[in-house]
């Protein structure tokens, strides 16, 4: 797969689980017999209509889908460029587009036989999905959550434990997402035979960042046949914008359209405080290099000796030092661009959003709109921008209380 | 040319004794302590020489293992300061087999073959990458055979018979069984369950197999030692260095191990 030889985006991985020479299987020997196996099982189960009709049943009925595709007719009024839809994938059960790849890892799950489900979370998102579809199928759920998270997404470790689910605070390392991966990870090897690990994003060993891809890919799908609908059949996007922590709601979102070449597609990545060498961001591709990290090769923070650096951000969802290997194939073949914004400038979408139309985003959204409010102005009136509005703001509403000064009390 | 450990092995073979291997993290709790201890273990029993190549993410090890790595860190051991171990027991050692293991990504990012030139012109013997499965041979294992270093592999419970095969395939030196399911410094496996493990593996290979994870004292070096061509003693060792102990007193435990693996 030579960045000069493809003749289509969408084939990936190959049968090692490379996209280029990102991705693969870098895990130890106990667990190497399991991701096989489970990729055996997904194999199956993709070409097994049942699963397919059992999913579609839970997205409707359950999850809500599908989400809208939303025409922000205000916001674009604002900026005065580019018509702007948004995917409304905050209006899923729960809050966030996690759901749609934790339902498909869990029928999967419970096709295996497995009765114990384990996940890492970071702004607990993930948790509260897992938890949530652990609690609809009776299954024991065991979160791991960075202690530094657990402080502040207080509101959402309540909602595991409500949900049936076990927290473990994870002190090892600094306490973030990549240590609560790491713990994930340590649980796993020692409970091998029943217990499933549900990542919640595009990354981790072959299967997973194309397992996951093809759970979250209903939101671009969706989005094909919903703007077809409002503007006119065959009419495609001009251009994609996502937010990227690991990248699995901008993956859903381009994927079905990389053999698109007229969609010009964008991830923006937590630039923290700034992308310089203070590192005190987590845009792996503006600002890492290549390296392995939980199971796959891919963009790290890392230092001049191989060491993994711990990033920063406002948001505890793209506090992540590693981003998923398609990211890094589509970033080195140029099909996709990496940008990022900072926290400041997520903050300040943040609130455009909410006194414009109405919807309190998500943190790790409001990054992506933060893009859109800088180029939609320079773009003309009939540019389509559709940008994914993967979660909604509740859960921040603390920590951006705490940035504008405003005390909460409960 | 027979390598260091195959020739360790050989030797050990003709006396009719098992190898006592042991593990500790290079740099811990700081690089000249740690260069102490590396100095001291040939002289106190050990016949292979593990040194942990310290990494922010030891996804495989548990509390014992990550706190270790982190002193280490904390002291700034860095690959090139674990190269130094190296090269400064071979000026007083040629004999001893070191072999480094940790993970996969500091090795990436030196860049493989300046790294396995260097690992080799230090003196070190082989490696043992917890990262690299059979299934990424080609990234690492394949090269440091080609520069004449010995790849070491782990074979656990949930390696069966139809894997086996392929996880010894291009594996050089010993193969390393893990007798448990889990991380480093977790619970103990009986000699009674390892020993038919052995046998698949020995029935399997012509490699010795050593067996580690969870033993802690000189019987159970002895009693697992016994059913195997040698064991392996990391995390308790770690213990004692992460208590404050003195070197004296870490080769003192370090000893008392050996004795019992060489008692089986
Ligand atoms: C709303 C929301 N968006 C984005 C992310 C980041 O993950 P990803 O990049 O995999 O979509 C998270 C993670 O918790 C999230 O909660």
């Amino acid at each position: 797969m030579d960045g000069d030889h493809i003749n289509s985006y969408m084939t990936g991985p190959d049968e090692s689980g490379r996209f280029g020479s990102f991705g693969g299987r870098f895990v130890s020997e106990t667990l190497m017999p399991l991701i096989l196996e489970l990729e055996r099982q997904y194999e199956a189960a993709k070409h097994d209509p049942a699963f397919a009709a059992e999913m579609d049943d839970l997205w409707k009925h359950y999850v809500g889908r599908p989400s809208p595709l939303y025409f922000a007719e205000r916001l674009t009024a604002h900026l005065g460029g580019a018509k702007i839809y948004m995917k409304r994938d905050e209006l899923n059960h729960t809050g966030a587009h996690k759901i749609n790849n934790v339902l498909g890892q869990i029928l999967l799950a419970r096709r295996m036989g497995k009765t114990r489900i384990i996940a890492e979370t970071g702004a607990g998102q993930h948790g509260v999905a897992t938890a949530t579809v652990c609690a609809r199928f009776g299954l024991q759920c065991v979160v791991y959550m960075g202690a530094h998270d657990v402080e502040r997404q207080a509101p959402n470790v309540f909602r595991m434990k409500l949900l049936g689910a076990e927290v473990v605070p994870v002190t090892s390392g600094r306490g973030t997402l990549k240590d609560a991966m790491n713990d994930a990870m340590r649980d796993w090897v020692t409970n091998v035979r029943d217990t499933f690990y549900c990542i919640g994003t595009v990354a981790g060993p072959h299967p997973y960042p194309a397992m996951v891809r093809d759970f979250q890919s209903i939101i671009g799908q969706e989005v094909r046949w919903q703007l077809a609908e409002q503007e006119g059949a065959g009419r495609l996007p001009d251009t994609l914008v996502a937010a990227i922590g690991g990248g699995s709601n901008a993956m859903g979102l381009f994927h079905p359209f990389l053999d698109d070449p007229s969609v010009a597609i964008i991830g923006v990545e937590a630039g923290g405080k700034g992308v310089d060498s203070r590192v005190e961001h987590c845009a792996s591709l503006s600002g890492g290099r290549p390296g392995v990290l939980h199971g796959n090769r891919t963009y790290l923070l890392q230092d001049g000796d191989g060491q993994i650096l711990e990033g920063f951000s406002i948001s505890a969802g793209l506090d992540y030092p590693g981003v998923g290997p398609e990211h890094a194939w589509l970033h080195d073949t140029g099909r996709a661009r990496y940008v990022y914004a900072t926290d400041a400038e997520a903050l300040a979408a943040f609130q455009l959003c909410c006194r414009l139309e109405g919807i309190i985003p998500a943190l790790e959204p409001s990054h992506a709109l933060a893009h859109v409010t800088k180029i939609a102005p320079d773009l003309p009136a009939d540019h389509i921008i559709v940008m994914n509005m993967c979660g909604r703001g509740d859960k921040d509403i603390f920590t951006v209380a705490r940035h504008l000064g405003v005390e909460l009390t409960g | 040319m027979a390598t260091r450990i195959e020739a360790r092995f050989a030797a050990l073979k003709a006396e009719g004794r098992k190898a006592f291997v042991s593990y500790i993290m290079a740099g811990d709790p700081d690089f000249a302590t740690s260069r102490e201890i590396v100095l001291g273990l040939p002289a106190a029993g050990v016949d292979v020489i593990e040194l942990g190549v310290p990494f922010t993410d030891p996804m495989a090890d548990g509390p014992t293992i990550q706190a270790a790595g982190q002193r280490a860190l904390a002291a700034g051991q860095t690959l090139e300061r674990t190269l130094d171990l190296v090269r400064a027991l071979r000026a007083v050692d040629d004999a001893t087999p070191v072999v480094l293991m940790g993970y996969y990504n500091p090795i990436h990012s030196r860049g493989v073959d300046r790294f396995l030139a260097e690992a080799k012109a230090a003196g070190v013997d082989g490696l043992l990458i917890v990262d690299l499965p059979p299934e990424e041979d080609s990234e690492l294992c394949l090269p440091a055979l080609a520069a004449g270093l010995d790849f070491i592999r782990l074979a656990t419970p949930t390696t069966d018979d139809a894997r086996l095969p392929k996880v010894l395939s291009n594996s050089s030196g010993f193969v390393y069984y893990v007798s448990i399911t889990g991380i480093t410094g977790a619970a103990a496996a009986q000699a009674g369950d390892v020993a038919p493990e052995v046998a698949r593996i020995k029935a399997a290979s012509d490699l010795p197999a050593v067996v580690g994870f969870g033993i802690r004292t000189p019987e159970a070096a002895r009693d697992i030692a016994a059913v195997a061509d040698g064991c392996v003693v990391g995390s308790a060792i770690v213990s004692e260095i992460a208590a404050g102990r003195s070197v004296a007193e870490v080769l003192a435990y370090v000893k008392a191990l050996a004795e019992g693996a060489h008692s089986a």
